[in-house]
């Protein structure tokens, strides 16, 4: 069996090539679990008996939270392997998840107001789990926050890594919020130990759309990264050969 | 596939038009606008790093004629 270097992909040069080779693949995915997915949420699943057909929100609200608080942790876990390995390739891991888990807590946000709006009778709630995940966001936002505030690449990434890792426990807080706390929000229909309490079919286009977010999310972190290595790089020779312009 | 009878019906959402279009829409929306604002990102990093090196090709070997 031939030994297959893995540390040779966490240089960033390395890496910057085999990114731009997974990009198309995981945009592909995204796609191929999105189009089912809404065929299956709009066109197979049927209305809710009590929610009509207001509870198709549900279909992007849910996975939108699920990726919020999931791209939040494995932020956390590049920042910290950064912060423990001293390795520049997580640090810019860390960064480019970033935006788009603050976009997804936005959306988990937005998406539960409008659906809150006709089902509770309120846009928002100074509810536990509406809260936290409101301050989801703002660590989100302090994270990236920081590493703008800071001009030196490296203390930039450790300081927003503590941050990151600090911040890690406001994740099982939102998990549980539902069981801890006498919320409005509902607790989970869908757990790893149970069955889930609703129809196949609805079940089925969260499971598809939450792929969907998933791949996509994989997509825009590696561009994402690629553009941060070319920054933090640019004064070294590979990139000069990769971008050209030298002749 | 018979949930809806008509496209207005589908557009209506059983009267909740504005809550579940305002949740796809905002949603595909940002993730259109993250995409776009990336590839632009990626454009006008190419384009000056490229002009950087060469200007600085430029200049060595303008400083290579001089000595």
């Amino acid at each position: 069996m031939s030994k297959i270097n893995w540390f040779k992909y966490s240089s960033p040069q390395a890496f910057y090539p085999l990114a731009g080779k997974m990009i198309p693949w995981f945009t592909a995915l995204a796609v191929a679990f999105t189009l089912p997915g809404l065929y299956v949420g709009f066109f197979v699943a049927p209305p809710d008996y009590q929610q009509g057909e207001s509870y198709r929100i549900m279909f992007i609200h849910v996975p939108a939270a699920w990726m919020s608080m999931f791209i939040y942790v494995v932020m956390a876990g590049y920042a910290g392997m950064g912060l423990v390995l001293n390795s520049r390739l997580s640090s810019m891991m860390a960064s480019a998840l970033a935006p788009t888990g603050a976009m997804f807590t936005f959306l988990a946000l937005w998406t539960g107001s409008l659906w809150g709006k006709p089902m509770w009778g309120a846009w928002w709630v100074w509810d536990a789990r509406l809260t936290s995940e409101l301050i989801l966001l703002f660590l989100y936002i302090g994270f990236m926050s920081l590493q703008a505030a800071i001009d030196e690449p490296r203390r930039a990434a450790r300081a927003s890594a503590v941050l990151a890792l600090v911040g890690v426990v406001n994740i099982p807080i939102i998990y549980f919020s539902v069981q801890w706390w006498n919320t409005l929000h509902q607790g989970a229909s869908i757990t790893v130990t149970k069955a889930p309490t609703m129809a196949a079919s609805m079940f089925t286009s969260m499971i598809l759309l939450t792929f969907a977010f998933w791949m996509y999310t994989i997509a825009v972190a590696l561009m994402r990264v690629r553009c941060e290595i070319l920054e933090r790089e640019r004064h070294t020779e590979w990139v000069a050969q990769a971008v050209g312009g030298s002749k | 596939m018979s949930n809806w009878s008509s496209l207005s019906e589908f557009l209506a959402m059983g009267g909740y038009a504005l809550f579940v279009w305002g949740s796809y829409g905002v949603t595909a929306l940002c993730m259109v606008v993250e995409v776009v604002l990336l590839l632009r990102r990626k454009r006008t990093l190419l384009q000056r790093l490229s002009r950087t090196n060469r200007v600085t090709a430029e200049v060595s070997k303008s400083n290579e004629v001089q000595t």
